[in-house]
């Protein structure tokens, strides 16, 4: 984080993104039988990425608040 | 030929050399016919690329007329011609590699590092564009070669197909297609990695062209006129041009003409074969046909709506189809639909004759054409026969199992109704057939806003189903009654419209008393059995009989109310409460709801299928609402559902039709006192207040809103203040009307227009605006000569003071025809905007599909969402957008009665 500046995690407008540990995210895979490919991606250089340090070929789970359903969560691919 | 499997499509270029591999023959002749009137030896129209007469064989194949696909012949250019199509391209690499050694001018780091993307990306299967772009423009850059040392000059692009080299001295230079080949052969195959292109598939010299392929005859038929003439394809015309040219190049080149008159030909040589390809290329006279119409070259016969991708491959004409004008008849069903006695005996169904139907299909071939009969039957061997007049009594005698019998569509067939545009599902359900007299489709009113249909002369389109698995799938998904929830919004989109809403509304106002009689009259055409406890009794003079002579005697009769003759169409069992349309919003003003006390009567209370307060209106049975609709298709499913409704449109219609329902001129009459109160509290005080603002900002005195000029605030205020005028007059002229009023009786009830369109027939049209300002064009500050400069009042910038009724001034009438303008205008551009949108998002969806797991995936199976929607709810099954309404399922289980 650059000084002077806020954490984008703090805006209200941005999701909770968390890097899932290894376990869990062939957990995730197994449930939807999916292949890690087929997985959402999402860029390294997106801006959430960079601030929480995701690796490429780390999945990210991501917390959203839902009109339909009030809390949903989705899971992307970091990609370069 | 085995039909076989497709493994993968490659794309790529031609080469000549694979163009004179797939052909079949050597081009020569501009000739087609022979004066023995048959094809040429070596001509265009040659025997070994394909054959349009009857008779002949193919030379190549040995395949007769429509068996023959047709071979491709080819054409040798004397000299090579750029592909209009890749010119750009072409130009693109030309600048981008060296002068003399043709290697892509950028430093082996650069290049090394654009390979690796371009692999990289390719692995991925995604786009390359993106880093091909860059190699283009880094490439550019460099004025030096960093292989040869050479410097790089810059090439001009001449549309269509001319490239200019520039050198340093500024001197200018044609680049010959032979120059441009050579350069291109000379680029290594590792560099054309770079341009995004696989050299085993697309060399970038293929790009232009020394052979050119001749499509086969059967790509270009030629057609025989009446007179026996024939006559050719454009595409024929265009290679006769072609070759025609190619000979006269090769005859002047072998007799050593002038330099300049070779070049001119290879120009017309190049503008032919661009033509040829596309003739619709910006800058480029088109080729035109002897009477003056452009030709259809290949772009032409692929671009666009009647294309071959969007008119022959994506969609085309098909069989077993009608199309006539629609019309309502809200005596049938609102699953049926009414088919022409005519459309009928046109459409028809095959049937495979067994030993349970024999019988019956020889009994429908007995009455031969006549309707419920047989246009055509095929025997056992696969013999087509028409049924005839003459045959007919035989074929029936002769009728077997085995048989294949294309009978009339007949009463219960179920069919496919279409209304275009085909913007949601809705558009396409299945009906079943009517036979009827007449030539029009009959459709019940109710099905109208869901396929958004009316009867100004729409048409739709009616399609037979062909199989019974399409008949099963049809009945099972698309059937009316299945899709009276809209999928969009989770509501009736099927229900009572206009005169169904008046004719109900009607009925269950006010306690209305019916005897015997006048109730069986309304409902005959309705299913009940039972008229069940009456209402009361009254007294009613009955004429005597038996002494005659005027005498008249009292007799007690019962008589029904006309809530209780809508309860006869409700389920026994069904509860609720609920506020109308006519609802006054007590709540929200704080005053409380009276609930069945309610003086408007719009409080609507159903007890185990009694209506015992309140009166049904467009928030009970219409559509896109339909609260009582609703109610029933959850409780009871789709089939009550539909009978309900179908009773509704009887019920409504058969008692709007006896008591009679109009509305004219007349009521839209105020009486004088109503008029002068208009004109004096609302018109006239608005327009005091207006020339007070106009006076106040003149001198000086008015207050800046914020975020807004002087100008601005002065105009906002007035806005506000005429539209004051507006709703004053309005809310005036409703005292005059009452709920009497057919027109007030329309609004109210929900069945058509809205009190603003009263207010404006018969109190004030009020303010006129052009994108949501006065109206302000005109001349120089002043909208009309009738005015005087700079006059900011409420008459000079199109407020309309007048009623619809009462007749517009022609100050009045021009301001109006400029607003009415801008409203045409706005909803032409709205629809067609909306109809692009719509297509994008299709195109861009249209993959989708939710999964087993509730996960929906595109088609490599790549996530989209989790979970659909969220909450995996379809709004047309969850409650509300939710998957249960919980305090609803509390309330029936504890026997209170319904949500509101």
């Amino acid at each position: 984080m650059k000084k002077g500046k806020f954490s984008i995690l703090e805006h209200e407008l941005v999701p909770k993104h968390e890097i899932l540990e290894e376990r869990e995210a062939a957990a995730l895979l197994d449930k939807y039988k999916l292949q890690k490919e087929q997985l959402p991606k999402i860029k390294k250089s997106d801006p959430v990425i960079k601030e929480i340090k995701a690796e490429v070929g780390d999945v990210v789970r991501i917390t959203r608040r839902s009109r339909t359903a009030g809390k949903s969560l989705s899971y992307r691919l970091v990609i370069e | 030929m085995r039909a076989k499997r497709i493994k993968g499509i490659k794309f790529g270029l031609l080469s000549s050399k694979e163009i004179r591999k797939m052909s079949a023959s050597r081009i020569i002749t501009p000739d087609t016919y022979g004066e023995d009137g048959f094809p040429i030896e070596r001509g265009l129209v040659n025997q070994h690329i394909g054959v349009i007469d009857p008779g002949l064989r193919c030379k190549t194949c040995g395949g007769r007329m429509g068996e023959c696909p047709g071979h491709f012949g080819h054409i040798d250019l004397e000299a090579p011609v750029i592909h209009v199509g890749y010119a750009k391209l072409i130009h693109r690499i030309l600048t981008a590699t060296c002068r003399k050694c043709s290697r892509v001018v950028l430093g082996e780091e650069d290049r090394k590092r654009f390979l690796e993307e371009i692999k990289r990306q390719k692995e991925r299967q995604a786009d390359v564009g993106e880093v091909v772009k860059q190699v283009f423009r880094e490439a550019a850059k460099s004025s030096v070669c960093m292989y040869c040392s050479e410097p790089q000059n810059l090439i001009k692009y001449d549309k269509p197909t001319t490239y200019i080299e520039i050198d340093e001295g500024g001197k200018e230079r044609r680049l010959m297609p032979t120059d441009v080949r050579e350069r291109l052969e000379r680029i290594p195959d590792e560099d054309v990695f770079l341009f995004g292109m696989d050299p085993e598939n697309a060399r970038p010299e293929w790009m232009v062209l020394t052979v050119l392929p001749v499509p086969p005859v059967t790509a270009r038929p030629s057609i025989t006129l009446e007179s026996g003439q024939r006559s050719e394809d454009d595409l024929t015309h265009k290679l006769v041009d072609i070759i025609r040219i190619n000979q006269r190049f090769m005859e002047n080149r072998d007799a050593g003409a002038p330099q300049l008159i070779i070049e001119d030909l290879w120009e017309l040589l190049q503008y032919h074969v661009n033509t040829y390809f596309d003739n619709e290329i910006p800058g480029v006279p088109p080729a035109r046909h002897r009477s003056g119409r452009p030709l259809k070259t290949i772009s032409q016969r692929l671009k666009g709506k009647e294309g071959r991708f969007r008119g022959s491959l994506s969609g085309k004409r098909v069989n077993f189809s009608a199309r006539t004008v629609i019309s309502p008849d809200p005596d049938i069903e609102i699953d049926e639909v009414g088919v022409p006695e005519e459309v009928a005996k046109e459409l028809t169904i095959t049937v495979n004759v067994t030993e349970r139907n024999l019988d019956v299909m020889r009994e429908t071939l007995k009455r031969g054409k006549k309707h419920p009969g047989v246009n055509y039957v095929r025997r056992v061997d696969g013999r087509k026969i028409k049924v005839t007049e003459s045959n007919y009594e035989a074929l029936a005698e002769e009728l077997d199992i085995g048989w294949r019998v294309e009978r009339h569509i007949q009463d219960g067939d179920i069919v496919l109704f279409n209304r275009q545009p085909s913007l949601h599902r809705l558009s396409i359900m299945a009906h079943y057939v009517r036979v009827m007299p007449g030539r029009t489709f009959r459709l019940n009113p109710a099905v109208c806003p869901p396929y958004n249909a009316d009867y100004d002369g729409d048409e739709m389109n009616l399609h037979v189903l062909q199989t019974e698995e399409a008949r099963a799938e049809a009945k099972i998904l698309m059937e009316v009654q299945r899709n009276i929830i809209s999928p969009r919004f989770g509501r009736p989109i099927i229900g009572g419209i206009h005169d169904y809403i008046t004719g109900v509304f009607l009925l269950t106002r006010g306690e209305k008393r019916f005897e015997k009689e006048k109730v069986l009259d309304i409902l005959y055409k309705i299913d009940i059995e039972d008229l069940g406890e009456y209402g009361g009794t009254f007294e009613s003079p009955v004429r005597s009989e038996v002494s005659g002579m005027g005498f008249e005697e009292v007799r007690l009769s019962r008589y029904w109310t006309g809530k209780q003759i809508f309860s006869m169409i409700l389920p026994k069992q069904l509860n609720l409460q609920f506020r109308g349309k006519m609802c006054a919003r007590c709540i929200e003003r704080g005053e409380g709801c009276k609930k069945e006390n309610c003086s408007r009567e719009a409080y609507i209370v159903i007890k185990e299928g009694n209506l015992l307060c309140g009166v049904i209106d467009e928030r009970a049975i219409g559509s896109f609402k339909g609260i009582i609709i609703d109610k029933i298709f959850r409780q009871y499913r789709e089939e009550v559902a539909k009978v309900f409704i179908n009773n509704v449109s009887r019920l409504a219609i058969n008692y709007i039709k006896q008591t009679g329902f109009s509305f004219g001129i007349s009521d839209e009459d105020l009486p004088r006192e109503g008029k002068e109160l208009i004109r004096e509290e609302a018109v006239h005080e608005a327009e005091k207040k207006v020339d007070e603002l106009i006076r106040a900002y003149e001198g000086g005195e008015l207050e800046t809103l914020p975020g807004r000029t002087l100008e601005e605030t002065l105009e906002l205020l007035i806005m506000q203040e005429l539209a004051h005028a507006r709703d004053d007059s309005g809310i005036i002229a409703e005292r005059y009307l009452s709920i009497e009023n057919p027109g007030v009786l329309m609004a109210k009830s929900g069945a058509r227009g809205s009190m603003l369109n009263l207010t404006q027939m018969a109190a004030c049209v009020g303010q006129q605006s052009v994108r949501g300002e006065r109206i302000k064009r005109g001349y120089q500050g002043r909208t009309l000569p009738h005015f005087k400069p700079d006059d900011r009042s409420a008459d000079a910038h199109g407020f309309v003071r007048s009623s619809f009724k009462d007749g517009l001034s022609p100050t009045e009438y021009f301001f109006h025809a400029i607003g009415g303008r801008e409203a045409l205008v706005d909803t032409a551009v709205r629809t067609s905007q909306s109809g692009y949108f719509q297509r994008r998002l299709i195109n861009a969806l249209q993959d989708l599909e939710v999964k087993y797991d509730g996960t929906v995936r595109e088609t490599k199976g790549i996530v989209v969402q989790f979970k659909y929607g969220d909450d995996s709810v379809d709004p047309s099954k969850g409650e509300y957008g939710k998957v249960v309404d919980i305090d609803e399922v509390i309330r029936e289980a504890i026997g209170v009665e319904s949500r509101s």
